[in-house]
């Protein structure tokens, strides 16, 4: 009988640890394809953050260091400078990207460090239990802002892509989600041109894939997929906004 | 083979040393009194090489170290005092990872942002609480520029072969100063990283390097694991330096650029017809208990003398386990202490007999 | 025997480098020797000042409080200084810059007007080694050869020119 679906190799046959409904599985599981493709999983360091995919490093086959609170590019700095010729990637979340590590991510993006940051962004503080992240949306309801978001008080959430796609060092910033099918095979289009671009020594390139946590945003699955949908995206438009391949294509 | 003696700084003579020693990831961020040795790294680090890197803060720096110390590469970061304190976060996920590394802190004056001018105030920092939870690193006590030379390739070696950070705990002073040293020939071999997140190659399952276990059971042993391994260390490294302890009445127990004036002081007790001697030293974690011990067998009084307000003076109580009246001379704030303050307190102290 | 100096003046004027010629001179001689600077947040202009120990033993505190032998290049680093020198020491003084005269009599004081010299002679900026020279003369703590070498140890290969006007700037101190 022909195989026509498995699991990636460079996926680890183990059960883990995210809450039913989560998109963490699928971004992984695209990751690990990509990986699989190219056939760098022998060559691959992942760097993990803290957050909901702490725990990563055991779900990915290659070799796995976990890094403290958004410190996870400057790991990958160091990996990648005395490493040049392995693949280096990290594994964030919004909290960990967007807030505890923002001058790590902002200086690796600006000195065009030859790594690929997968940014998982749901909205949210997942791991401690769903407290405001800096992509929480405006009157989105959180622990710690039980009455929405308001950002007279908390401020405006950061838009990742668009900001750093003002930074000379960045190869790649694109913004994907995998709410739909199409938009997962997008989603593993723009991860597989990243680590094109470290094959390539193009620079840094960041894939945003908005993700979904239905557990702390109270909803089902199937729900949480909508809010992405009708919320997330109108806020947080996919596409490209940097990439140095195709610099006329860029919003 | 004669090797010619140069005069160097030793902040430029600690980084050339850890080349020599095979360090191939340097990370750094700017802070008066250390600065001349990531000029040094700028200059000579990819001529051998290696990397060096000028960071985005301290922060960053110390997890550039973790990640290249991650991959198996003998890597270094160097600071002084304000910017330590920001590697603390790093320093105990690579202690809680197994990771080898070499800290350089060039103490200035604190709490604070203090001055700019030598200090060891920081001793409690290295061996206490260099950040959260339980660990140790080792710490290496240089009182001169040669020694600088000498510990960081000690640290190296150290470091790896208990897969644990190291920390050469200096002074602005030391950093600052030029004197004669020579250097050994640079280092071909390594030991072997098999547990290295270096890539795999499909050639063994992969590497882990990970500080986080949930459960409560698994972190206890992953501790007590380390802390067998710091009884090793405990019993295998402590080293310090005894100066006409043999018949000494009074023994002055000092560390690093400290111990060079204390050095003086003793001098002229001796001159004096005073039986003082010299304890220093040279590992400050783990503390030379024994050392100390036979150091002060004939003593009647132990003097203490830091750059600070009194820190290392209770691993001195602790070891002598308050069985010898502890005195204790401290300057602070940048403040070096004179060779006549020192003698006149070793007076003062034995007078008292 | 142990030399303890302080050298100071403006940033500027070769104070750190002049230092440096002394320390190298003294471990030409095979003897231990310490350089160490003052540092601090201070600019081009401002004081500048280092401690050399040469000396038979291995040195202690290379922070020298109370100098043997004292260099100063301006009348901020003269008056900071000259009453630290301890009694029999020896003060060198430049004239072209510090208009005062020591009062005190258990020290000798002498009063080189090395910039002015080193101006004259075409080795502008040279006052802080026209001062060494005299210092050598007076003192002798370093051997004729060994400070030649010392000269070439402490110029910085890429200005290599620089060694023999060095050595003559050190020359007419010796003959001042």
């Amino acid at each position: 009988m022909a195989v026509v679906f498995q699991r990636p190799k460079s996926l680890l046959d183990v059960p883990t640890h995210y809450c039913p409904g989560c998109t963490h599985g699928i971004i992984h599981r695209l990751i690990c394809e990509v990986i699989d493709e190219m056939g760098i999983e022998g060559d691959t360091i992942g760097v993990c953050p803290v957050g909901c995919s702490v725990m990563a490093y055991d779900y990915f086959g290659c070799d796995m260091i976990e890094a403290p609170h958004g410190r996870a590019p400057a790991v990958a700095t160091g990996v990648k400078r005395t490493n040049p010729d392995k693949f280096v990637f990290t594994y964030q979340g919004d909290g960990d990207l967007a807030a505890i590590g923002t001058a790590e991510t902002v200086h690796s993006a600006t000195r065009g460090e030859n790594i690929v940051v997968i940014f998982v962004n749901n909205t949210t503080y997942g791991m401690t239990g769903g407290q405001m992240a800096p992509t929480t949306l405006p009157g989105q309801v959180t622990q710690t802002t039980p009455f929405g978001r308001d950002p007279k008080v908390q401020g405006y959430p950061v838009r990742v892509c668009e900001m750093l796609s003002t930074l000379d060092g960045v190869a790649l910033a694109q913004r994907v989600a995998v709410d739909s099918v199409p938009h997962i095979r997008e989603a593993k289009k723009a991860i597989r041109k990243a680590f094109e671009n470290q094959r390539d020594k193009k620079g840094f390139s960041i894939v945003e894939v908005l993700s979904t946590c239905p557990t702390n945003w109270g909803l089902s699955p199937a729900e949480a997929l909508e809010r992405l949908r009708k919320d997330m995206i109108p806020y947080y438009p996919l596409g490209i906004y940097k990439d140095k391949g195709d610099e006329q294509n860029d919003k | 083979m004669v090797l010619e003696r140069n005069l160097m700084k030793g902040n430029e003579a600690l980084a050339e040393a850890a080349i020599r020693a095979g360090c191939r990831g340097f990370f750094g961020y700017p802070i008066t009194p250390q600065t001349e040795l990531s000029a040094y790294m700028a200059k000579k680090m990819a001529k051998a090489g290696g990397v060096f890197l000028q960071a985005e803060s301290e922060i960053a720096a110390i997890n550039m170290v973790l990640g290249a110390a991650a991959s198996g590469v003998r890597a270094m970061t160097s600071s002084s005092s304000p910017g330590v304190s920001l590697k603390a976060e790093g320093i105990s996920y690579m202690a809680g990872s197994d990771l080898p590394c070499v800290i350089i802190n060039v103490q200035r004056g604190g709490p604070g942002l203090g001055g700019i001018q030598p200090s060891q105030a920081d001793y409690w920092q290295a061996t206490r609480a260099m950040g959260h939870g339980d660990f140790h690193i080792l710490v290496y006590a240089p009182c001169s520029v040669q020694e600088m030379v000498d510990m960081v390739s000690k640290a190296f070696d150290t470091a790896d072969k208990y897969r644990m950070p190291a920390m050469i705990l200096a002074d602005g002073l030391l950093g600052q100063m030029m004197e004669p040293v020579t250097f050994p020939e640079i280092k071909a071999e390594q030991p072997e990283k098999p547990w290295a997140a270096n890539g795999h190659g499909g050639k063994r399952s992969h590497n882990i390097i990970n500080s986080l276990y949930l459960k409560p059971e698994v972190l206890q042993k992953s501790v007590w694991e380390r802390f067998e391994r710091y009884e090793r260390v405990k019993k295998e490294e402590s080293d310090a330096e005894s100066y006409l302890t043999d018949d000494a009445e009074i023994v002055v127990a000092a560390y690093g650029a400290t111990a060079r004036v204390a050095k003086s002081a003793v001098n002229s007790a001796r001159a004096a017809g005073i039986k003082a001697g010299l304890l220093r030293p040279k590992t400050l974690w783990p503390f030379p208990e024994e050392q100390l011990k036979k150091a002060c067998k004939n003593a009647d009084a132990v003097l203490c003398v830091e750059m600070s307000m009194g820190q290392m003076v209770d691993d001195v109580k602790l070891a002598l386990s308050c069985s010898k009246p502890v005195h204790f001379l401290g300057r602070t704030g940048g403040v070096v202490p004179k060779p006549s303050e020192i003698l006149e307190e070793i007076k003062k102290i034995g007078g008292a007999r | 025997m142990t030399s303890e100096i302080i050298l100071a003046g403006f940033g500027g004027q070769g104070i750190l480098f002049a230092g440096k010629v002394l320390a190298y001179g003294g471990l030409m001689d095979e003897r231990e020797v310490s350089w160490l600077p003052s540092y601090g947040p201070e600019m081009r202009g401002g004081t500048a000042n280092c401690s050399v120990c040469i000396s038979d033993e291995p040195i202690g505190s290379p922070l020298v409080l109370e100098p043997d032998l004292l260099i100063a290049m301006n009348l901020p680093s003269y008056n900071k200084f000259i009453n630290a020198v301890k009694p029999g020491g020896k003060a060198f003084i430049d004239s072209t810059m510090v208009d005062e005269k020591c009062q005190r009599n258990d020290i000798n004081c002498f009063y080189i007007p090395a910039t002015q010299l080193a101006l004259e002679n075409n080795l502008s900026g040279m006052g802080n080694i026209v001062l060494i020279g005299k210092l050598l003369k007076e003192t002798g703590i370093i051997s004729e050869q060994a400070i030649k070498k010392a000269v070439e140890k402490s110029v910085p290969p890429s200005k290599a020119s620089l060694i023999e006007a060095n050595l003559k700037a050190i020359e007419i101190g010796m003959k001042y």
